[in-house]
């Protein structure tokens, strides 16, 4: 006799395990006072060199480190090294994006209360990482001038789960003719409000500000805490 | 893609609740899913039969409530769809709305239990 169908009420979401992982990730981050941020981009978008001209700028007056996801090699880890900051490397294998988990294994035997500020760079990837929260107080999506500006209309969905926008490699925008005020239109259209950075790790232009805008916001979420505690 | 790896953890949630309703098998899951969740109904309805492979849910059926984004629009002061996802602007009056109430889903509901 075959058992009688029933209907059950169930309403957990799929991705509980890692927002519960991502949820201590962001509490330790909080209470050892580092500001975390993540980047998020499609391959080739200029994460790791904007990454290492930012730890080497942070590097003289800041504890900065770093992880960097990647699907097969080392070689993001071996450049950022070059910054002097701690750098670890996570190979994801096949996975296409990080996850909380990921993040808190790499952390193993590191001191978070030495640190000002944690740098992990994703996979480059526009789709899968937007799914996975990684407990960062920032997450960071990379527009490179050389993508085109349509870049947020297809992928409307990263765009959405980051915070900041930063446009990359501006010292070629001339050459590429790149369209600065539509591409600007593009990001508002899918995620109204989000603030955009414009940058070159090369020639250095937008750094200052970029820096300045991480010193605020670390600020910020120390005074945060300081009231909260 | 990332889809089989939410079909792998879609499986793992379902097996947990149906062994805590000591059910003898599972026929329908039930999931919603928002546009903002990041992952394509397709490519999940096909992962998640890969991943049923060699589980009690094996055989089991998934299926996929679409739903729609759904934001708060500051000067309609209501709850409001949007024009599309490229376009987070109120249905009704157009202002550009970042403050999203719904469509981030990516959650199971239910399920069709045999006991």
């Amino acid at each position: 006799m075959n058992p009688e169908p029933r209907l059950v009420e169930v309403r957990k979401n799929v991705l509980k395990q890692n927002d519960v992982l991502a949820r201590a990730l962001r509490e330790r981050f909080r209470e050892a006072g580092v500001l975390a941020i993540s980047l998020v981009s499609s391959p080739g978008s200029g994460k790791t060199a904007f990454l290492e001209r930012t730890l080497t700028l942070l590097h003289t007056r800041y504890k900065v480190a770093a992880l960097v996801g990647d699907l097969a090699t080392e070689n993001d880890a071996a450049r950022l090294a070059r910054s002097q900051a701690p750098v670890k490397q996570i190979i994801t294998g096949t996975v296409c994006h990080l996850e909380a988990a990921m993040v808190q294994n790499a952390l193993d035997g590191w001191n978070l209360r030495d640190l000002d500020f944690l740098f992990i760079e994703n996979v480059g990837n526009l789709v899968c990482p937007s799914s996975y929260d990684l407990g960062e107080d920032l997450r960071f999506v990379l527009l490179s001038v050389t993508e085109g500006e349509d870049k947020p209309l297809k992928y409307p969905t990263i765009f959405n789960s980051a915070d900041v926008a930063v446009i990359t490699k501006s010292d070629l925008a001339a050459a590429v003719e790149f369209d600065e005020t539509l591409a600007r239109r593009n990001i508002q259209a899918v995620r109204p409000g989000m603030q955009v950075l414009k940058l070159s790790a090369r020639t250095g232009e937008g750094m200052p500000v970029f820096v300045k805008f991480l010193e605020k916001r670390r600020l910020r979420s120390r005074s945060t805490h300081a009231v909260g505690t | 893609m990332h889809e089989l790896s939410i079909a792998m953890s879609i499986v793992d949630l379902a097996c947990e609740e149906a062994e805590s309703h000591s059910a003898l098998g599972v026929d329908v899951v039930y999931l919603k899913l928002g546009p903002l969740s990041g992952v394509v109904k397709e490519a999940l309805l096909f992962s998640y039969e890969i991943a049923c492979q060699q589980t009690p849910l094996e055989g089991s059926k998934l299926l996929i409530e679409e739903v729609p984004i759904v934001v708060n629009c500051p000067v309609c002061r209501e709850r409001r769809s949007v024009q599309s996802i490229q376009s987070l602007c109120c249905a009704i009056c157009g202002t550009p709305t970042p403050e999203i109430l719904e469509g981030r889903e990516l959650m199971v509901t239910a399920m069709e239990l045999r006991k």
